[in-house]
């Protein structure tokens, strides 16, 4: 992917996320956990905890945060940052929703790749 | 007489609808006598109040009222109307338009053709008796049919669609509408609210069905019924279908304008040829469409000021939504999804069927969703709108604007609104309007209530409630001593809300939500799963599993592992296997390079590290050699162990191996608060270590002894005598009654012995004793079985449910450049 002004990836349909649930897609460095919320909102996070590297796309999806699923840790999907006691933070990508079409920003995937 | 002033020359306007009619009125005001109009309109009438359809059809308001323009109003103004004439072709070269019945020539033309109603390609779909709603015969056509006792079938639960049922309704049809979604009006309404609105119409007798597909109308010549996906099948005389509406863009895409959902227009709202206007539901306008009328008023006003060489622009503004039916208070506006940053302000009050969503980002009210009481609608609407700066008044915003001293949550509205007749005590059946009037006649004690209603006085489950009762007939002076709320959603225990859930007829996850004042929008992992067990153990048959409400191994049907692969344990029915499923399993087991085989503790075979997007094909492999899932991740029944029994050991008393086979048989795929581990042991050396299980049976020479609530995990401990019985079909019947009364008592997470110890064991004695009871439980827990006894693995290996376990997409290649 270039660094170029159309950068937004076409990766699947709103519907292929199930309402409150998670789907990923593969990286060269990773998955990313694509969100779609209750109300139709979506988010795109690591799909690793930063905890003991739980995949966080299996996680509750309950309002606008997740829960891990191997060890409970909550994480908002917005900011990526843990919730309550625990302490870490998942990088967060920027995607959004046009016409049915899930889109993921390639720039900052390609920025990753280059980190 | 005004002297004539020139005309400017001749506007042809194709459609007399809502938006065309308003950009004449404002044409007229501003520059009278600037054009010579033409009115085309498919319809044989001119304008009228299409909003107002509702009213005529549910008979509150006739066609006469709901005229906009009458034929003296077209005569004022000079305009030329070519009612009942379709346009079929716009000549753009000549600049003429042509209908069936001849043309006419244009120096301006504007196209405000509205929408078609879509209609899905179902079979059956032309037979007589199938409309849509659109116009005043679709209305003609539906008063026609909706006499008493005719059926009427609605396919689509959006506003057009409630409105239509409602109105056939009122005039005596019964109404069924069908829904493809989870709830109704799901593009306005969240879940607590399309709960609400669901039960209001209920309660009119409009039958309800989401999640329903349609899959085809039925009938000969006319409609008969609806057949569903599922199989269920709607008898109707009458099939609406109002599944959505497309912009009739045809007769300008034949003219080659630019058109792509809608016809492109600019802000002065003219198309991609500069003496075409167009405005209405048929436009596109930057990437949006328009369904409501109050963004296409503002579009008429650019559009008369630009035909009357004034300079406007169209911007888009916020719409909000209100449903026409009489009796149903509902409103929603603004973007109420949640958000990066956005923040939920929520107030339900159960007893009023209030419910009042406000979603806020930073100062700014984005969204309003409520239902009940919307008197504040406007207001809300109003400081969405404007952008207000609410950091002032946000802790008291939810109140409105006449809030006086703000009322918090009432911890017992949810007992003050059930009706008197309500079970408050299962156990003895005693409702609510019989504790108070215990406690009107002098029981102001929880043993005096006991003494006297037998209220509380077995299990105990419902003591919460019971005092919660009397808090709210003795007031502030009785103090309840209430258990650990679920979690922080909620100041509900778990006992009080399974016991309300049936005192109230809850029957879905908003339903609880709403009518037991949940102060979060959408729950949290803690009370979500717990949600769904107890309305999927106490509703079977009308309740409907959310996965999305479950843990991960129960929505992956696999154990997760410490790297994100998964176990997979194939049943093996009470321990006993074949050499065909051994070679079975060790082909999958070469065929996925699975690491590890493993015998568990659990007497079958684990194959650990298995990754996600092969497990629908190793399922498939598995149930090809008759093996279905072992539930190794469930809050389910387990294992029944077992030992090889009088079939081979010399010691053996009775077939241990083929009850424990049969038990398997009976229990498998029974869903239970926590997870249920059986063992039958042949004799009292107990091979089987039955005595450490939840449930445990041990042969004897006379019969069987059945015992319960061990435990051999974070507790150890010896488990206690049940009864004992003399056949195999006894024990069958004492097991699965006794875990339907697990299932339908215990709090979710609790394995057996730690719910015994609550209840107690004389508790639980006394329920099995009753023949009459047990009977009952044991049949209530096979109608479950009904519905959760199939294999989870078969139904997600299948070839269409495959791709969903796969990544969405693979970017490797695209984010290695
Ligand atoms: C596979 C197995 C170990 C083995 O290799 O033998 C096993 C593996 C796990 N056990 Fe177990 N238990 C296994 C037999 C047992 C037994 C022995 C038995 O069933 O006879 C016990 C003690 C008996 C009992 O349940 O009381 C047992 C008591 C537990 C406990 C403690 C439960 C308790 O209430 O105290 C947990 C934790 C829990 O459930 O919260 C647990 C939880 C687990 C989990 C599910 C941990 C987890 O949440 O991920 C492990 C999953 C591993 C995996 O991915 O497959 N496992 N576990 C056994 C599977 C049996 C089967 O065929 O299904
Ligand atoms: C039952 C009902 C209830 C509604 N309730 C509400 C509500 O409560 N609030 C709200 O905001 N909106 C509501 N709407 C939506 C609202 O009515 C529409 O947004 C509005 O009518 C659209 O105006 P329009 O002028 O674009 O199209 P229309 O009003 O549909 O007018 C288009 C006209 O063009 C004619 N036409 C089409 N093709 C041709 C052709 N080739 N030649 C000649 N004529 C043609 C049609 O016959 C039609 O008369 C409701 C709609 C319906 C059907
Ligand atoms: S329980 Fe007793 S009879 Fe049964 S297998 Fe074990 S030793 Fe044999
Ligand atoms: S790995 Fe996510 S909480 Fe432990």
């Amino acid at each position: 992917m270039s660094g170029g002004f159309d950068s937004w990836i076409d990766i699947g349909a709103l519907e292929d996320i199930p309402s409150a649930g998670a789907r990923v897609v593969k990286t060269a460095q990773g998955c990313v956990a694509v969100f779609r919320t209750a109300n139709d909102q979506v988010f795109a996070l690591d799909d690793r905890c930063p905890h003991k590297g739980g995949p966080l796309s299996e996680g509750i999806v309950h309002g606008t945060a997740v829960t891990c699923p191997l060890h409970a840790w909550v994480f908002s999907l917005e900011t990526g940052q843990a919730q309550g006691a625990d302490a870490g933070t998942v990088a967060t990508y920027p995607v959004r929703v046009a016409d049915g079409r899930i889109l993921l920003d390639g720039r900052r995937l390609a920025r990753r790749v280059a980190a | 007489m005004m002297p004539q002033a020139p005309k400017a020359g001749n506007l042809v306007v194709i459609g007399a609808g809502m938006a065309s009619g308003r950009m004449l009125e404002h044409l007229f005001e501003t520059a009278p006598d600037a054009w010579n109009v033409t009115l085309f309109n498919a319809e044989p009438r001119g304008n009228y109040n299409r909003l107002m359809l509702s009213p005529v059809l549910s008979g509150e308001k006739t066609y006469e009222q709901i005229v906009t323009h009458d034929a003296g109003w077209y005569a004022a103004h000079g305009v030329d109307c070519r009612f009942g004439e379709a346009v079929v072709k716009i000549d753009r070269a000549n600049r003429v338009v042509y209908s069936n019945q001849g043309g006419a020539p244009y120096d301006k033309l504007v196209i405000a053709t509205g929408s078609a109603p879509f209609i899905i390609p179902v079979p059956g779909k032309d037979l007589k008796g199938v409309v849509t709603y659109r116009d005043l015969e679709d209305t003609n056509a539906m008063i026609a049919a909706a006499r008493p006792g005719a059926t009427a079938v609605v396919i689509g639960g959006g506003l057009l669609g409630l409105e239509a049922a409602a109105g056939m309704a009122a005039r005596g049809a019964s109404v069924t509408v069908i829904h493809l979604m989870g709830h109704l009006m799901e593009r306005q309404l969240d879940p607590s609210a399309g709960y609400l609105l669901q039960k209001d119409l209920e309660r009119r007798g409009i039958t309800v069905h989401c999640h329903g597909a349609t899959k085809a109308i039925l009938g000969k010549t006319h409609v008969e019924a609806v057949l569903l996906e599922d199989g269920t099948v709607y008898p109707a005389d009458l099939v609406c279908m109002a599944v959505g509406i497309r912009p009739e863009t045809r007769i300008a895409t034949d003219a080659h304008l630019e058109v792509e959902r809608g016809i492109l227009v600019n802000d002065r709202m003219q198309t991609s040829d500069p003496a075409i206007f167009a405005l209405g539901e048929c436009v596109q306008f930057e990437n949006q469409l328009f369904g409501l009328v109050a963004p296409l008023y503002d579009q008429a006003k650019v559009l008369a000021a630009t035909l009357a060489g004034q300079v406007a622009a169209f911007r888009p503004v916020q719409t909000a939504t209100r449903l026409k039916v009489t009796g149903v208070e509902l409103f929603s506006a603004g973007d109420f999804a949640e958000g990066p940053g956005r923040e939920d302000i929520v107030f339900r009050d159960p007893g009023r069927g209030v419910y009042k969503r406000l979603v806020i980002e930073g100062d700014r009210l984005l969204g309003a969703v409520m239902y009940g009481d919307t008197a504040d609608g406007a207001w809300f609407f109003s400081q969405i709108k404007d952008g207000t700066d609410i950091s002032g008044h946000r802790d008291t915003l939810i109140f409105g604007p006449a809030f006086q001293g703000g009322s918090q949550a009432d911890p017992l509205a949810a007992v003050a609104a059930l009706p008197p007749e309500a079970e408050i005590c299962g156990c003895n059946g005693v409702c609510k309007g019989k504790i108070i009037a215990a406690i009107q006649d002098g029981a102001v004690t929880l043993d005096a209530v006991r003494a006297q209603t037998k209220a509380s006085s077995s299990c105990g489950t419902c003591t919460g409630l019971v005092e919660q009762v009397m808090a709210l007939t003795l007031g502030e002076g009785f103090r309840t001593n209430a258990n650990p709320p679920v979690c922080q959603c909620t100041q509900h225990s778990h006992d009080d809300v399974r016991r309300l859930i049936r005192a109230g007829g809850l029957k879905s996850i908003p339903a609880v939500m709403q009518e037991l004042g949940w102060k979060t929008a959408g729950g949290c992992a803690t009370c979500r799963p717990a949600l769904n067990y107890y309305l999927l153990a106490d509703w079977p048959l009308e309740y409907r599993d959310d996965r999305q409400s479950r843990f991960v191994n129960e929505r992956n049907h696999a154990n997760i592992q410490k790297d994100g692969t998964y176990s997979v344990v194939p049943r093996m029915w009470g321990g006993v296997t074949t050499p065909a499923e051994l070679r079975a399993i060790a082909d999958a087991a070469d065929r996925y390079n699975v690491p590890m085989v493993k015998v568990t503790g659990g007497q079958r075979i684990d194959l650990l590290g298995v990754k996600k997007e092969d497990l629908p094909a190793i399922w498939a492999d598995l149930n090809a050699a008759g093996m279905v899932s072992g539930h190794a991740y469930s809050k389910g029944l387990r294992t029944v162990k077992t030992c090889v029994g009088s079939e081979f050991c010399r010691f053996g008393t009775q077939d241990s191996t083929g009850l424990g086979i049969k038990l398997e048989k009976l229990l498998w795929g029974s869903w239970t608060p926590a997870k249920v581990k059986l063992g039958v042991s042949g004799c009292p050396r107990n091979c089987a270590e039955a005595t450490c299980k939840d449930i445990g049976v041990v042969c004897v020479d006379s019969g069987f002894e059945i015992s319960v609530a061990g435990a051999a995990g974070m507790e150890v401990k010896q488990t206690e005598p049940l009864c004992k019985v003399a056949t195999e079909t006894e024990a069958m019947e004492v097991i699965a009654a006794f875990i339907q009364l697990y299932r339908e008592n215990a709090r979710y997470l609790h394995r057996i012995y730690k719910w015994v110890a609550k209840v107690g064991l004389d508790w639980v004695r006394a329920q099995m004793a009753d023949p009459a009871n047990r009977k009952a439980l044991y049949d209530r827990f096979l109608v479950s079985q009904q519905v959760y006894q199939s294999d989870p693995w078969a139904e997600h290996a299948a070839a269409d449910q495959r791709g969903k376990w796969a990544a969405l997409a693979d970017l490797t290649l695209e984010a290695a450049e």
